[in-house]
């Protein structure tokens, strides 16, 4: 199993930002969801997210939406979604899962960062919790030594960064733009802004997400980012692949070009702990 | 439902002093479970808000439009004939925020969150709605203020309340039905966030009920307290004394809070709410949160919400679309834990036999969100006596209903096109 500090300290070894995945488990279906994972890994991803289905998504745009409804059809649960990481980490990538905070909660949040952690996991990046709300949570993933990833926003304040940043370990994941999930033909120019006000206030690494779907992009946002998040973009090559084989290879080969994207600057960011 | 009734009181005990409750929560509930990207404007919202409570031009601007324009006070009703006959002849006491412009209760708080759109310099303001009236008091305050206005309704909503579809095209709004999920009021609710994340800079969200995230349910409480005020003084007046209960529907809860709030303190005046109990909450098929749901997160509160094992929310059911959602405010799940209020679901064919009753002994057509409480005063006349004095908020007016209500009793069909498919 590897940690998230190992991720981004390979990565940062490597000159590189590190490349971080994004599926939910259960779609297509349960099995290959843990196929097109171990794709991603294949090709050079460093970090996989492994979403949890939830039934409100209100942070994703219709392509994630459009997953988590065939996820939940298929009758995933959250014990899957630990189950699919535990799989999914077995290939030595670090994985993390994404989750809105009600399933968490009705699990037991002591029970999901044990059970994740037991899995192999190592972290959960939690969209709609804040650290203000979080209290449980914490104990829960200091006892289990899960790391806990918030996001931060181009609108918050510097003050709201600091408390963001403090409460989180592992990574800040730091969202591109104002707005949902889903690919986007620019990534906007707030993502280094934010970045570099985060760096400020914290040396945990920095990740963007929202709306990165190309090499191009990746390239772009490695400048400056110690890690780049693509979600949306891979679950569209899936929806339009004919069958899980042709699903398979798209998946292998955008993360190929993500991959190469990253690598083809060199960064120099602050330090990674 | 499969799941266990654990009463999960997360963080802080479940009867702790208000004093030790942090702003935004009401005990263990509420609070704020946004994405980030939202707590500016939620700071923003709060900012604004304190300072305008504290303006006295802000009170006196809202003031005149509601004297004005929404035609406030609204006037209290005794439903003689209906308490007589239908409520073991209890003094049933209707306080008519169905007279209100627009029709229903749902203006008092739109006017007070327009005003404080334009104090922030927001040109457009976005919501969502279910039975389409407070989509409709939105895109009203909307055009009397200058605002572009869009309006989120799930598309189930937009066929059975095609009249209030209409109505909201007509002042100028956009609605956009929503495809997402149930295609009710909870999925609309995912839109109008997923619009505001993406807008926040020039947009205001007017959220419709008390839930939400802070400080939306308390705000929105605040605007609709004006109903709770003037009828505690009306029924004194009326009767000489303090109701023995006073009822109210309850979807997201806004009518109800709007009502109860002026006798929280006032502990010999019995609160209940009435749920939607769609088929009956053995059928799994209705909207009673707090009969059938259990405490959980969802659009950035802490409340009652109905729930799978998993936490995935379940859909809601009921014949009145604004009572058609699976969560409630987050200060009805305190009042039910600390008791102060009850809850109680009442059925499709209960709230329309209510409906009915009320239309034939007293000459008004209820909204069928409404016809729930009134069904609800019928038990509590039955249960409290000839003596009992019973306020009911008459949150609404039935006209955007008489299609559904035809066809519940089997009447000629109000002519299709009006339910425009």
């Amino acid at each position: 199993m590897t940690s998230l500090a190992e991720a981004f300290s390979r990565s940062r070894a490597q000159g590189r930002a590190a490349l971080i995945g994004y599926l939910p488990a259960g779609f297509p279906t349960r099995d290959d969801s843990v196929r097109l994972m171990r794709a991603m890994v294949d090709a050079g991803v460093d970090i996989v997210e492994v979403g949890l289905p939830y039934s409100d998504p209100l942070m994703d745009g219709p392509v994630i939406q459009a997953a988590a409804d065939q996820a939940l059809r298929g009758g995933t649960t959250p014990a899957d979604v630990i189950a699919v990481a535990g799989e999914v980490a077995q290939t030595g990538a670090a994985t993390v899962v994404m989750s809105y905070w009600n399933p968490v909660e009705r699990f037991g949040v002591d029970r999901f960062a044990r059970d994740l952690a037991a899995a192999g996991g190592c972290g959960v990046i939690t969209p709609d919790l804040t650290p203000e709300e979080s209290a449980d949570w914490a104990a829960a993933t200091e006892a289990h030594d899960i790391d806990r990833i918030y996001l931060v926003a181009p609108s918050s304040t510097d003050a709201r960064l600091r408390t963001v940043s403090a409460a989180c370990t592992g990574f800040v994941y730091a969202a591109s733009t104002m707005g949902v999930t889903g690919a986007r033909s620019t990534v906007s120019d707030a993502a280094e802004t934010l970045v570099l006000r985060v760096r400020e206030v914290t040396h945990l690494p920095v990740a963007v997400g929202l709306g990165v779907s190309t090499g191009e992009q990746a390239a772009q946002i490695a400048e400056y980012a110690d890690g780049v998040i693509v979600g949306s973009a891979f679950i569209r090559l899936v929806l339009e692949a004919p069958g899980i084989a042709e699903a398979e290879s798209a998946v292998a080969g955008l993360a190929r070009e993500l991959a190469a994207g990253v690598r083809r600057r060199r960064i120099d960011a602050g330090p990674v702990t | 439902m499969t799941w266990s009734r654990r009463a999960r009181i997360p963080r802080s005990g479940a009867r702790v002093a208000s004093s030790d409750i942090p702003a935004g929560h009401f005990g263990p509930y509420g609070g704020r479970f946004v994405p980030e990207a939202l707590t500016a404007a939620l700071d923003g919202l709060d900012a604004a808000y304190a300072a305008a409570m504290a303006d006295p031009d802000f009170h006196a601007e809202l003031d005149r439009l509601q004297r004005t324009y929404t035609g406030r006070p609204s006037p209290l009703t005794e439903a003689t004939r209906f308490g007589q006959e239908h409520c073991a002849g209890a003094r049933v006491y209707l306080k008519r925020e169905d007279l209100n412009h627009t029709g229903s209760h749902k203006i008092n708080n739109v006017l007070g969150q327009a005003l404080l759109t334009v104090r922030m310099g927001k040109k457009r303001v976005i919501a969502e709605t279910g039975a389409g009236q407070h989509g409709v008091a939105t895109a009203t305050a909307a055009a009397l203020l200058g605002l572009d206005c869009v309006v989120y309704m799930g598309e189930e909503d937009t066929r059975r309340q095609a009249l209030n579809v209409a109505r909201m095209r007509l002042l100028g709004a956009t609605v956009i039905p929503v495809t997402a999920g149930s295609r009710t009021l909870k999925d609309a609710i995912n839109e109008a966030m997923r619009d505001w994340v993406t807008s926040v800079d020039d947009t205001h969200y007017i959220l419709g009920t008390v839930t939400g995230p802070s400080p939306f349910p308390s705000m929105v409480r605040a605007f609709q307290s004006i109903i709770g005020r003037e009828a505690r003084e009306q029924v004194l007046e009326a009767t000489g004394r303090l109701p023995d209960a006073v009822a109210a529907c309850v979807g997201g809860g806004s009518n109800a809070m709007g009502i109860f709030a002026a006798f929280l303190e006032d502990p010999s005046v019995a609160l209940w709410g009435f749920e939607a109990g769609g088929d009956g909450v053995e059928t799994g098929r209705h909207a009673a949160r707090f009969a059938g749901g259990a405490p959980g997160v969802l659009h950035g509160a802490r409340t009652y919400v109905m729930q799978d094992e998993w936490g995935q929310t379940v859909p809601s059911h009921s014949i009145s679309a604004g009572l058609d959602y699976p969560g409630v405010g987050p200060e009805h799940a305190w009042l039910h834990d600390t008791g102060r209020a009850h809850y109680a679901p009442v059925t499709d064919a209960e709230a329309m036999d209510a409906f009915e009753k009320l239309c034939r002994t007293e000459g008004i057509i209820p909204a069928i969100e409404t016809a729930h409480a009134l069904a609800g005063v019928m038990r509590l006349g039955r249960e409290l006596g000839d003596d009992a004095v019973i306020l009911v908020n008459l949150s609404g007016r039935g006209d955007k209903d008489v299609a559904t209500a035809a066809r519940w009793f089997g009447l000629p069909a109000v002519d299709e096109s009006a339910e425009g498919r």
